[in-house]
């Protein structure tokens, strides 16, 4: 039933918290420099890095069935159009 | 005569089944921050001085301690599940209890948090912010909405691992089946990345 594939062992969820640590001390330091307009960009892509390491590994997304990843695929699409489309309209007011 | 007794009880689990559904509700979950970090977003926006200025006035120290706590807690959960596949029942509600703890040290922290904030005056509705510009208002409101629906499901969340850790004991999770405590696992990892968009925001991007 389970345990089909290589999952991870101790050493890949230490690894992974080790790196989310040192990512979120990164995001920290580089938030005190005040790097103005990419701030948010630079912010924001550590934030997504990070919850892709937790939903890859910790969720074992990386271990699952193709189905798992269309559906969060089709949850991403469908906030990315919300969020895009409010933008696309507050930006032409 | 065909006797009840010989059939066989066999009990119908999904596996996948089980992990789907769960999967389907972080979505709706996903789709109810989606729409506050949308109402975020728009208005930091509108109004990036008063986010900048308001944002300042949150505890950078506090906000990273429960980054830290939190994404712990993940690897706790993790080790816990590891452990009930290994056949550890033992070992799993251990590392289930350690991830309740961190799980309170974090509500502990956001107690503290708000409370320092509710001292000075700063809460929904407050004579202190009536006073002031209603763009900082925004922030505030959004920040204890959001931080506090997070709270919230820390709170839940912190529940229902109780609820596995008891059925751990009571073997009902064992090492044949345990989908529950995975699936609880990935509500609780969930909460996790919420909180990884939620630090930057609030506490960092200023």
């Amino acid at each position: 039933m389970q345990n089909k594939r290589n999952e991870a062992g101790f050493l890949t969820y230490l690894f992974v918290w080790i790196s989310l640590i040192v990512l979120t001390a990164f995001t920290v330091t580089v938030a005190a420099l005040n790097l103005g307009k990419i701030a948010v960009l630079t912010a924001l892509s550590i934030a997504s890095f990070k919850s892709l390491m937790v939903l890859n590994f910790f969720m074992h997304l990386k271990y699952e069935d193709r189905l798992f990843h269309f559906m969060l695929l089709l949850s991403v699409i469908t906030l990315s159009i919300i969020i895009g489309f409010t933008f696309f309209d507050i930006s032409f007011r | 005569m065909i006797s009840i007794t010989s059939f066989s009880v066999e009990k119908h689990t999904d596996y996948t089944g089980s992990k789907i559904g769960m999967w389907l509700f972080l979505f709706t979950e996903m789709l109810l921050f989606g729409g506050l970090f949308l109402i975020y977003s728009t208005y930091r926006a509108k109004y990036p001085i008063s986010f900048h200025v308001a944002a300042k006035d949150l505890n950078i120290q506090i906000g990273t301690l429960n980054t830290i706590l939190l994404l712990t807690s993940s690897l706790t959960m993790a080790i816990s599940i590891l452990s009930i596949k290994n056949g550890s029942r033992r070992g799993s509600a251990s590392f289930l209890m350690i991830t309740i703890i961190f799980g309170l040290l974090f509500l502990f922290n956001k107690y503290f948090e708000w409370g320092e904030k509710i001292a000075h005056g700063i809460y929904p509705g407050s004579e202190a912010l009536s006073v002031i510009d209603s763009s900082i208002v925004l922030f505030y409101n959004l920040y204890f909405v959001m931080t506090g629906l997070h709270a919230l499901h820390v709170l839940a969340g912190i529940f229902v691992l109780f609820i596995m850790f008891v059925l751990l004991l009571k073997k009902n999770i064992n090492r044949h089946d345990f989908v529950k405590l995975e699936n609880t696992g990935l509500y609780w990892h969930f909460v996790d990345i919420i909180w990884i968009y939620l630090f930057p925001l609030f506490y960092l991007i200023t």
